[in-house]
């Protein structure tokens, strides 16, 4: 079990370095799915090691993966509009929003 | 000083031969890992954007691969669907519609890359430290043999508000993402 936990934890990390340092939104959002993907690792390890009497877990990792599906859809529509209004997605130079 | 030095050569060649042993036990599972690993660094670190989904789909594959190691079939099955076939064409056709981007002469990351490395560094340093001290008390036993058939039952009986209540949020996203998308006054 040991070792599904620690790739995930590496996977998370990953995803948070690309989520830090990247300049395109399309960028941020595929780091943003290799950590849902960590997550979802994570939670279907703990049902087969720790619970394998019902799959709770996997039940979880199922509403994420539709979560994480909605999020993309959502994200991307966000990522165009502003590629429109701004001609650009470059995350640095979008920040009318910052107060 | 060279004692020192002498035994934390050993503590290496130590764990060393324990990685080694590991592959050997777990073949399998650690192509995947190697897989998934090397495509996530590439995923954030390539200059080219289309590369870095094209490297996303592999990882995606490797975790489908991880969860059939995991018995977890159904999981896998909506993992090749939902993330290889629906999120990543999504991504992809969002990177041709903003295409001139895509060129490899832009700097895809910004200028806090040492310090993002620190915290991803600081937060696996954590992270992993704790999963080997802790322990927890793992049960041997086998998942439900008609693993895709207990599932559905779970959803349509104990779970029956989430899924509704999901339904909902995938109706509520797809609402959304027209009128974002939308042109004004079209």
């Amino acid at each position: 079990m040991y070792q599904y936990l620690a790739l995930a934890g590496i996977l998370f990390a990953i995803g948070i370095f690309g989520v830090l340092t990247r300049r395109n939104a399309i960028g941020i959002l595929m780091s943003l799915e290799l950590m849902f993907n960590a997550v979802n690792i994570n939670l279907v390890a703990f049902n087969k090691y720790i619970n394998p009497g019902d799959l709770t877990g996997q039940i979880f990792a199922v509403f994420i993966v539709v979560i994480a599906a909605a999020e993309a859809v959502v994200g991307l529509a966000i990522v165009l509009l502003l590629y429109r209004n701004w001609k650009g997605i470059d995350i640095d130079h979008i920040n009318i929003m910052k107060w | 000083m060279s004692t020192i030095a002498v035994s934390f050569g050993s503590w290496l060649i130590d764990r060393f031969s324990g990685f080694i042993d590991f592959i050997y036990m777990n073949p399998v599972f650690s192509l995947l890992a190697f897989i998934i690993i090397l495509s996530a660094l590439l995923v954030v670190s390539l200059k080219n954007i289309f590369h870095c989904a094209l490297f996303l789909i592999l990882a995606l594959f490797g975790v489908a691969g991880i969860y059939i190691l995991l018995h977890a079939e159904f999981l896998a099955a909506v993992q090749v669907l939902i993330y290889v076939g629906a999120i990543s064409i999504l991504i992809i056709f969002a990177i041709m519609l903003t295409s001139q981007l895509a060129s490899e002469k832009i700097k895809q990351s910004n200028e806090q890359v040492w310090v993002a490395l620190v915290v991803c560094l600081g937060f696996l340093l954590i992270t992993l430290g704790s999963l080997l001290r802790s322990t927890w008390n793992v049960v041997e036993a086998p998942l439900p043999a008609d693993n895709i058939r207990t599932l559905g039952k779970l959803i349509m009986t104990d779970f029956v508000l989430p899924f509704e209540v999901v339904s909902v949020v995938l109706l509520a996203a797809l609402i959304g993402a027209v009128v974002l998308a939308r042109r004004e006054g079209a």
